[in-house]
């Protein structure tokens, strides 16, 4: 074991060379990485949001908000669908993802299924039918979407807000977000550096959903406002927040439709929102403003909120027009890289928030930077006390090739440095020695039962390595641990404490091997120096 | 040839009685458990905002100017989100606490929405101090507070569950409890310490304990295989004397060890900054304490089960050295 083995030496050497090579980077400006060429790698550490600053947020997805949203409009097609085929309805139940209707006439059963058939549709592009209607006797029908259709629409919801959201956090102009799933209907932001958390919550936290909907001209407010709305019909504020305006449920167009928004300026240089609609919206739009409503109001929504309700004065025919309002440049801005976002399918909650500053940041940079080498010293200075230059100074020496290694795994894993990460490398350099002290003091045991110096030094390593790897595997579990259940910083520590385990134990009974090894090659001891004074003879 | 310094405090050959204080050592050990286990429940844990959903906000000025802690605390009071805290802490850059840094902690009232209520409380600070910034700001929703509290736990008791089958699988069932009864103890005197010191209880925490129960096992699993060694090789020695034996072996390594650990991890304490402090000192504390359990905890227990030595003599060669004749 202690033999100067060939494949330790090149192993040793191998590891040095990758270990410096990966690590190299970190001393480098970002500018001089860049300039690296392609074959050289070029992955520095990667420091978590609490060491170089920036905003964390976690997001929900609302999928039952959306999915009763998809059952409300299920509802009403089947409301409309019944009316047109002439069938009395004379309940409707809300049941599992869709509608359980009673028929006045169990007689119309058969003309009403049909009518649903219709309804139900083809496949999706998934090739899943979404929709299935089912007769369940004494004139009662279901119509519902299917389980499948319902599990996709949690997961799709989820996949089309993370494209959404990424589009709108482009916009603000963030540096290297990171946007990644987590769980089922989960969504975690990560913006490094300096960005403004509160803009960044408010671009993500709307929806974006504009629709255009015509004002009711027919019946009048003070009735709805005294509780005669009419069922087609819904009372909002107009923009100003007090005006009561009545609004028919039907959607003319909607932000689907949408194909670009700019800010722009009405004729008196007002900040106002351009739109464009594609040929299907520009279509409805000019069917909807066209001579019959001349004179009539159609109001612009946004989120459930009437942004504007203006007049219309002519037929639109190439579907674009202007949103008047009274924006700010900035909330006009705003409100474009929304719409040109597209809209969220359901609404977003922020659940958790974490931000902290450059300076912050830096500042825990510097302060783990100072406490990891006023430990390393501590290291070096007891080992050396403990077991002398010799011995003490190649468990130094392994210590510092382990720095290495865990500088060059962090960097090419790219697994970002936390703050408790710091400690968790801090806590490793204390438990690297821990293999040396093992080895050790199983080489002064065996010298002390009277072996040879070369027998106690090749025992020392035997038999150390069974504790070494038990001893080591429990931190290993313990680490595996807080990666499957730990979030952000406690992965972060995890993933240090992992790899500093491997490193430290790769490189304190490697190097202790090698170094050890070519001493005893060289040196050819009578004694063994770590040896207790009364035993040496 | 011993003429580096630290080779003649450390003890080079040591014939200490530990088994026979172990009985004053489980006294001290039970009654520190059950302590630090009805401290947990009252006054009870200083939940940090991870677990108990809430936000908190690190507010500071320039050097040398003061937050009015006091003004801080009635102008947030005054909005009605029932508990709030208000604490000085040590200047980032200087690590000094000259009053210029705080954090200002407070629950997001049921229904509320999060943003509307920090910002309203950024404006209350603002108002009540004068020009402040704010460095650091946590809100965390309490539906995910819940989970990751529920998460926390289930990471400590599966830890604790696969450490007891790894000794199981690796060593003997009594050595596994053992084991489990050495980390059982660390945890709760750990969380003994972060009651009594109202160290905030956090993600980071967490993640302290689980590192105490790997150093623990650590530690353990270093007596242990020089328990199971012993007890092949003398067969015929009592079990307390195999024990004590076998810790005297491993008391130099137990000793070095933990110093440097507990050394860098003061280190850390002192000079890692705020964030750190209390992560360290349960850590370090930790330590401390998973030493002394592994020499009279985990050990001495399985001197109350036995050991079958049958089987554990089977692949042993008995091998005849000059230590046989202690006493």
């Amino acid at each position: 074991m202690i033999q100067l083995s060939r494949w330790k030496i090149v192993l040793l050497a191998l590891s040095l060379v990758f270990g410096l090579l990966l690590a190299f980077p970190n001393v480098l400006s970002p500018e001089q990485r860049a300039k690296l060429p392609g074959f050289v790698p070029k992955n520095a550490l990667n420091l978590g949001l609490d060491l170089q600053g920036g905003s964390y947020l976690l997001l929900e997805v609302d999928v039952p908000a959306m999915r009763a949203k998809r059952v409300d409009n299920l509802a009403e097609d089947v409301r409309v669908t019944m009316r047109d085929a002439g069938v009395n309805v004379n309940a409707t139940q809300r049941e599992e993802g869709g509608v359980v209707i009673t028929l006045a006439d169990p007689g119309q059963t058969e003309t009403a299924y049909q009518a649903l058939r219709r309804l139900v549709g083809g496949a999706n592009q998934q090739g899943v039918v979404e929709r299935a209607v089912t007769r369940e006797g004494n004139g009662r029908l279901r119509f519902a979407f299917t389980q499948q259709a319902m599990d996709s629409m949690g997961a799709s919801a989820v996949d089309q807000s993370i494209e959404v959201v990424r589009r709108r956090i482009d916009s603000l102009g963030t540096k290297e977000p990171s946007i990644t799933r987590q769980g089922s209907n989960r969504i975690v932001v990560q913006a490094p550096g300096e960005s403004d958390p509160a803009a960044l919550e408010r671009v993500i936290g709307q929806t974006a959903q504009l629709t255009f909907q015509m004002v009711d001209s027919e019946n009048s407010v003070q009735q709805a406002l005294a509780g005669a709305v009419p069922p087609d019909a819904v009372l909002m504020m107009d923009e100003d927040g007090v005006t009561p305006l009545l609004i028919k449920r039907r959607v003319l167009v909607s932000g689907e439709q949408l194909t670009h928004a700019d800010v722009t300026t009405d004729q008196n240089g007002q900040t106002a929102i351009g739109f464009r609609f594609d040929g299907v919206g520009a279509q409805r739009f000019a069917s909807a403003t066209s001579s019959e409503n001349i004179g009539k109001r159609f109001a612009i929504i946004l989120d459930g909120k009437v942004i504007s309700a203006p007049r219309i004065n002519s037929t639109i025919p190439n579907g674009s027009g202007i949103i008047q309002g009274r924006f700010s440049i900035q909330e006009a801005s705003e409100m474009v890289n929304l719409l040109n976002g597209g809209a969220l399918p359901a609404p977003l909650k922020v659940e958790e928030r974490r931000t902290v500053t450059a300076e912050l940041g830096a500042d825990a940079v510097q302060k783990g930077g100072i406490s990891t080498i006023i430990g390393f010293i501590i290291i070096v200075v007891f080992m050396l006390g403990a077991y002398g230059f010799l011995f003490g100074g190649v468990s130094v020496v392994g210590l510092i090739l382990n720095g290495l290694l865990i500088i060059a795994a962090m960097s090419l894993t790219q697994a970002s440095l936390t703050l408790p990460g710091i400690a968790g490398l801090v806590l490793t350099f204390a438990v690297a020695v821990d293999a040396n002290v093992l080895i050790y003091e199983r080489m002064r045991d065996e010298a002390r039962a009277g072996r040879s110096v070369i027998a106690s030094m090749d025992a020392g390593f035997n038999k150390a390595m069974g504790t070494i790897i038990d001893a080591n595997l429990t931190t290993l579990v313990a680490a595996a641990i807080m990666f499957i259940f730990g979030a952000g910083p406690v992965r972060g520590f995890a993933w240090t404490l992992t790899i500093g385990v491997f490193t430290s134990v790769f490189s304190s009974v490697l190097v202790a091997q090698v170094l050890l090894g070519y001493w005893l090659k060289v040196a050819k001891p009578k004694k063994l120096p770590i040896a207790d004074a009364e035993t040496v003879r | 040839m011993t003429w580096w310094p630290l080779i003649k405090v450390l003890p080079q050959k040591t014939n200490l009685h530990f088994v026979k204080y172990a009985r004053y050592a489980a006294v001290l050990s039970i009654v520190l458990c059950v302590a630090s286990i009805v401290g947990c429940f009252v006054p009870g844990l200083n939940m940090g905002i991870d677990f108990r959903g809430g936000a908190s906000l690190e507010v500071s000025k320039p050097a040398g100017q003061v937050i009015e802690l006091e003004k801080v605390r009635e102008s947030v009071a005054g909005l009605n989100l029932g508990d709030v805290g208000v604490q000085g802490i040590a200047r980032l850059d200087t690590n000094v606490n000259d009053g210029s840094t705080a954090i200002v902690r407070f629950q997001v009232p049921e229904g509320k929405d999060q943003t509307t209520v920090v910002n309203e409380v950024e404006g209350a600070i603002t108002a009540a101090t004068g020009q402040v910034t704010y460095s650091g700001v946590s809100v965390v929703g309490s539906k995910v507070s819940g989970e990751l509290f529920t998460s926390g736990l289930l990471a400590l008791g599966c830890a604790i569950v696969l450490m007891f089958a790894y000794i199981w699988f690796r060593f003997e069932p009594q050595f596994g409890f053992g084991a489990v009864a050495g980390l059982l103890h660390d945890v709760i005197l750990t969380f003994g310490l972060i009651v009594v010191l109202r160290l905030e209880f956090s993600l980071n925490m967490v993640a302290a304990i689980l590192t105490v129960i790997g150093y623990s096992m650590n530690d353990t699993v270093v007596v242990f295989d020089r328990l199971r060694e012993n007890l092949r090789k003398y067969k015929t020695m009592p079990l307390r004397d195999v024990i004590d034996l076998s810790l005297n072996e491993t008391l130099t390594r137990t000793i070095i060890t933990g110093v440097t650990a507990v050394l860098v991890l003061a280190a850390l304490a002192v000079f890692g900054g705020e964030a750190l402090r209390g992560f360290s000192i349960a850590l370090m504390f930790g330590i401390i304490v998973g030493t002394y359990s592994s020499i009279y905890v985990g050990a001495p227990i399985i001197l109350l089960w036995g050991v079958k030595r049958g089987e554990l003599n089977d692949d042993a060669k008995p091998i005849k050295l000059g230590m046989a004749s202690r006493p």
